[in-house]
């Protein structure tokens, strides 16, 4: 069994097994002013130098060095360094396979490494589903200039012009004779590159060489199976959950149980004889019970007597009437805008005028495995093992809250629960690192499950109205859009003055963030519009576990719904069927034709396609024949998501009787340019959908005057497999005005097919019903009600 | 603190707990055993399933001195460096995305396919209907439930006599 204890050192001889046998840091030591020049473009590496005399331990990765992202083993595989991480999206494996085509070598003979401050290059972690369409390029470019360089080599080594050679699975041969040939591992194996490259800042680096043409890649496109896969369902994967450390205690921490309470006394006395009791930790409202067993800590944070004075006013109002509060609060700010012809003389020369309103409730991160980190203080350093996505973020904030000088502190990146945006994993990773400082010990903090469901960071809650013309051509000439959000200090990534650990402790910025209400892309031809987005805010903005923080698509599925509804409507209005009605202003749109047009165009039409739509207008004619409690209708949704287009029709049965939805059949039609893993990417729109559906059916955030009251998976439900559709199909369209431009860029996933979910779902239960549900979650007593005041 | 002999995936192995403490920790943390997971603590999500004498069972609410039988861990599936029929469909149906609800998945889905060989739609739904994933990867775990369930009846129709259920757990 001892084999299995993951001791930090096993984790990082696994991280750094792949490295040479000197680490960079060394070698740049021992190597003194040794610099190889191979080109012209290979530039000295000085600056690398004068650093490394200075340093501390765990200084940045340079990522103006080639050596920093690939490193080429005697025995001629590779391992590249990228400061990216994957939570089960299949990145990683992306990533590998674009190097690995860019480099010229098999996927099986190279690794990844991904998202450890002191080894991998600073590329931010992950966020935004941007890693494939931004940060794969820096990736490409640096793989493409190592191949660069080893032609060189073989060049000079086979005595034969550059062109005349071929590099193929890590080996160059002579293209006349290839009986002549040289391994990667033999002109470099082991040994460093030493080339400079250049870029203003990560995303742009590169060296002199260009990326293939789309027509010469041979690794991107394939379906190759993730490569974390095997050991997340053998049992033999490392996560940051499992990381053992001697000596260590395990913390639990004690939240305030009315939010805007402050803390007037503890009773140690309380847990101090309780078994393996170390200590309580406290700075003003922070609070923390640390034990010798993770058992113990979760009992004793449990029996802790502590005395709060609850606030003065009331921190919140309750969830049931807090879209009446937002609707009744002045708005804090007007965060976005956009004003375009005359609304007016549009709607006072209507043919038909609509007006609606939509209401999103919070919604939560709700991680399946609670936040946890563990932090080590040992030597006067701090390193903390941690699933953050963002973990040089995490990095940076903690040596800034701790006041350790940043090359004191370091981030292990390991697998964790899901991370789809701001979660609770930068909170835990602050306060492990605090509680370690303080102990002068490493200590464990893993959130219980009414801590995370309650404290997690929330997706803000809007209200949405609205009013819209057709004019009498029926097609849509006006639109009037009002949208609130609560929003008001928003929670950025890993800030030391806005994690919750320093919030506690009474650290206030003098200027909150500002938050963000958002109005859609204007996607469709609608000339006339007077559009605005404001954020509200409670009357507690700090210490509350109402604090919002960017969760999937942050804005997205809320702004999606409520315009993707509104459209629907419009068309229902214009008596129009609405793929007709949408192809028809996407058509007349003023997007740029050549591309985002035209890539709209496809993916609608391509959804529309594979579910086999027939033109009719919503809700269908023969709902009501029949008889039976099942109402069966359909509903699409568009959208774009930065560079990605996608379009999903939802199917659903919705039974009269009990108000239950079942979503029987998704369709997406997902173009994201090209495709590096076609099979990696379905999955991952496959789930971006369900996570749709789940915030479509099922999730909200509850509380009274005091506190959250939706705590665990009883008061927090979530999708769950009964809930699953019978079918889920992605098709993959590639809608470019020129599909095979050598060009091809390559476009997110992840986010695109979450966000016009819950816009789809009703969508198809107003065809399916008559029904418009104005109201998120759609759970089975608020769809019955509505149901019921239609007919 | 007292002694307890727990069995686990074919080992015997004694610890020194208090009688109360749940099964999870003294797998997670004195067994050092990596595959139940901490979710909930309150047997709502099934991230910590262990399978005790072909039962799953909550080992977060199981006090760790009231297990007498064979515990196997998602460690313990496989047989003879032979992977779980199960385990085999979870990769070829590539299954998880983040992986952490997934030890639930799977051994939920194994103690499901015992007592059920060949389950319907609606059976693997009901099944499974108390293991949550957040990342949703529902739709797949019901493909990969049905490709074991297959693979297994073929597999022993080759081999000719012992039962799916039985050939498993052996
Ligand atoms: S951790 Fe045991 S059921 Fe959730
Ligand atoms: S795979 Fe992430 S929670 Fe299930």
């Amino acid at each position: 069994m001892s084999d299995k204890l993951i001791l930090p050192r096993a984790v990082e001889a696994a991280i750094r097994s792949v490295n040479p046998a000197t680490t960079r840091r060394d070698f740049l030591k021992s190597s003194g002013a040794l610099v190889l020049t191979l080109s012209a473009g290979a530039a000295p590496v000085g600056k690398a130098l004068a650093q490394a005399a200075a340093a501390g331990p765990y200084t940045d990765p340079d990522y103006l060095e080639l050596d920093t992202w690939i490193v080429i083993h005697p025995d001629n595989t590779a391992t590249f360094y990228v400061g990216k991480t994957d939570g089960g999206q299949g990145t990683g494996t992306a990533f590998r396979q674009m190097m690995c085509d860019e480099l010229d070598i098999a996927y099986d003979n190279a690794k990844l490494v991904m998202g450890t401050t002191d080894i991998t290059p600073d590329q931010g972690g992950s966020g935004g589903s941007d890693g494939i369409e931004r940060d794969g390029w820096p990736m490409r470019r640096t793989a493409a200039e190592a191949r660069r360089v080893l032609l060189e080599l073989a060049s000079e080594r086979l005595d034969t012009p550059v062109t005349g050679l071929t590099a193929r699975d890590a080996t160059i041969s002579v293209t006349a004779d290839p009986s002549r040939s040289v391994t990667y591992a033999e002109l470099i194996g082991g040994r460093r590159f030493d080339i400079a490259l250049s870029g203003d800042n990560i995303n742009q680096t590169t060296g002199i060489a260009k990326v293939k043409p789309v027509q010469d890649l041979r690794v991107i496109g394939q379906s190759i199976p993730r490569y974390d896969i095997p050991g997340k369902v053998e049992g033999t994967n490392s996560w940051a959950v499992d990381v053992k450390l001697p000596g260590m205690v395990h913390a639990r921490n004690v939240k305030p149980p009315i939010a805007g309470a402050t803390l007037r006394s503890i009773d140690e006395s309380s847990v101090s004889d309780m078994p393996g009791f170390v200590a309580v930790v406290n700075r003003r409202n922070y609070v923390a019970v640390v034990c010798e067993r993770e058992e113990q800590a979760i009992d004793a944070a449990r029996q802790l007597v502590v005395d709060w004075t609850p606030p003065a006013e009331a921190p919140f109002p309750a969830s049931d009437d807090l879209f009446d509060y937002i609707r009744d609060t002045a708005p804090t700010s007007v965060s976005d805008t956009d004003d375009a012809g005359d609304p007016d003389t549009a709607f006072a020369r209507a043919a038909r005028v609509v007006e609606a309103e939509f209401e999103v409730p919070y919604q939560g991160h709700t991680a399946i495995g609670p936040a946890h980190a563990l932090a080590d203080p040992s030597d006067g350093q701090m390193t903390i093992y941690s699933n953050d996505m963002k973990s040089y973020g995490l990095r940076n904030g903690v040596a800034a809250f701790l006041d350790m000088p940043r090359d004191r502190v370091r981030v292990v990146y390991m697998d964790g629960p899901q991370m789809y945006g701001r979660t609770a994993a930068d909170d835990v990773g602050f306060e492990a690192a605090f509680l370690a400082k303080e102990l002068g010990r490493p200590v464990r903090v893993q959130w219980m499950r009414d801590e995370e469901t309650a404290w997690d960071t929330k997706g803000p809650a809007y209200t949405f109205k609205m009013r819209g013309a057709i004019d009498g051509d029926g097609r849509m000439s006006a639109l009037e859009y009002d949208a609130r959000a609560i929003d008001y200090n928003h929670v950025n990534y890993n800030e030391p003055d806005t994690v919750l650990i320093a919030q506690l402790m009474g650290i206030r910025r003098e200027n909150p963030d500002p938050g963000e209400a958002k109005i859609p892309q204007t996607q469709y031809a609608i000339p006339n519009r007077k559009m605005a987005a404001s954020v509200i805010s409670l009357p507690l903005a700090w210490e509350t576990p109402l604090r919002t923080g960017n969760l999937r698509d942050p804005d997205g599925p809320q702004v999606t719904f409520a315009y993707e509804s509104f459209v629907d409507e419009m068309a229902a209005a214009a008596g129009a069927d609405p793929v007709e009605f949408r192809l028809d202003m996407i058509e007349r749109s003023d997007e740029d034709p050549r591309l985002r047009r035209a890539r709209s165009l496809a993916t609608v039409r391509a959804a529309a396609e594979h579910y086999g739509w027939d033109s009719r207008p919503s809700p269908n004619p023969r709902m009501l024949e029949g008889g039976g409690p099942i109402a069966t209708g359909r509903g699409i949704a568009f959208t774009h998501r930065n560079g990605t287009v996608v379009a999903t029709i939802a199917e659903v049965e919705v039974n009269r009787e009990t108000g239950g939805i079942w979503v029987k059949r998704l369709v997406c039609a997902h173009d994201c340019g090209l495709v590096v893993n076609p099979l990696g990417l379905t999955q991952t729109v496959e789930c971006g959908m369900l996570h749709g559906l789940s915030r479509a059916l099922w999730e909200e955030v509850q509380f009274d005057a005091e506190k959250v009251t939706s705590v665990d998976w009883a008061t927090h439900p979530s999708l769950r497999h009964a809930d699953t559709p019978e079918s889920v199909e992605v098709v993959i369209v590639n809608g470019d005005p020129n599909p095979d431009r050598p060009d091809l860029p390559h476009y997110g996933a992840g986010e695109a097919s979450h966000k016009p979910m819950i816009a789809a779902v009703a969508n198809a239960v107003h065809d399916a019903t008559g029904v418009r549900l104005r109201r998120v979650p759609f759970r089975r007593e608020r769809v019955l009600e509505a149901l019921r005041a239609y007919s | 603190m007292s002694l307890v002999t727990l069995r686990v995936n074919g080992q015997s192995h004694e610890v020194d707990i208090e009688p109360g403490t749940p099964l999870l920790y003294v797998l997670r943390n004195d067994l050092n055993l990596s595959g139940p997971r901490f979710g909930c603590g309150l047997a709502q999500c099934g991230a910590c399933t262990v399978i005790v004498d072909g039962v799953a069972i909550r080992s977060c609410v199981t006090p760790a001195a009231s297990v007498s039988g064979e515990i196997t861990t998602l460690e313990g599936l496989s047989r003879d460096g032979q992977l779980d029929p199960v385990q085999q469909a979870w990769i070829a149906e590539q299954v998880p995305q983040c992986g952490y609800c997934q030890n639930g998945q799977i051994m939920t889905a194994r103690a499901l396919l015992d007592s059920n060989p060949n389950p319907t739609d609606a059976e693997i739904r009901e099944g499974m209907q108390g293991v949550l994933c957040r990342c949703m990867t529902y739709y797949r775990i019901q493909k990969a439930i049905k490709r074991a369930s297959r693979e297994t009846a073929a597999a022993s129709f080759r081999d000719g006599d012992t039962p799916a259920s039985e050939g498993a757990k052996a």
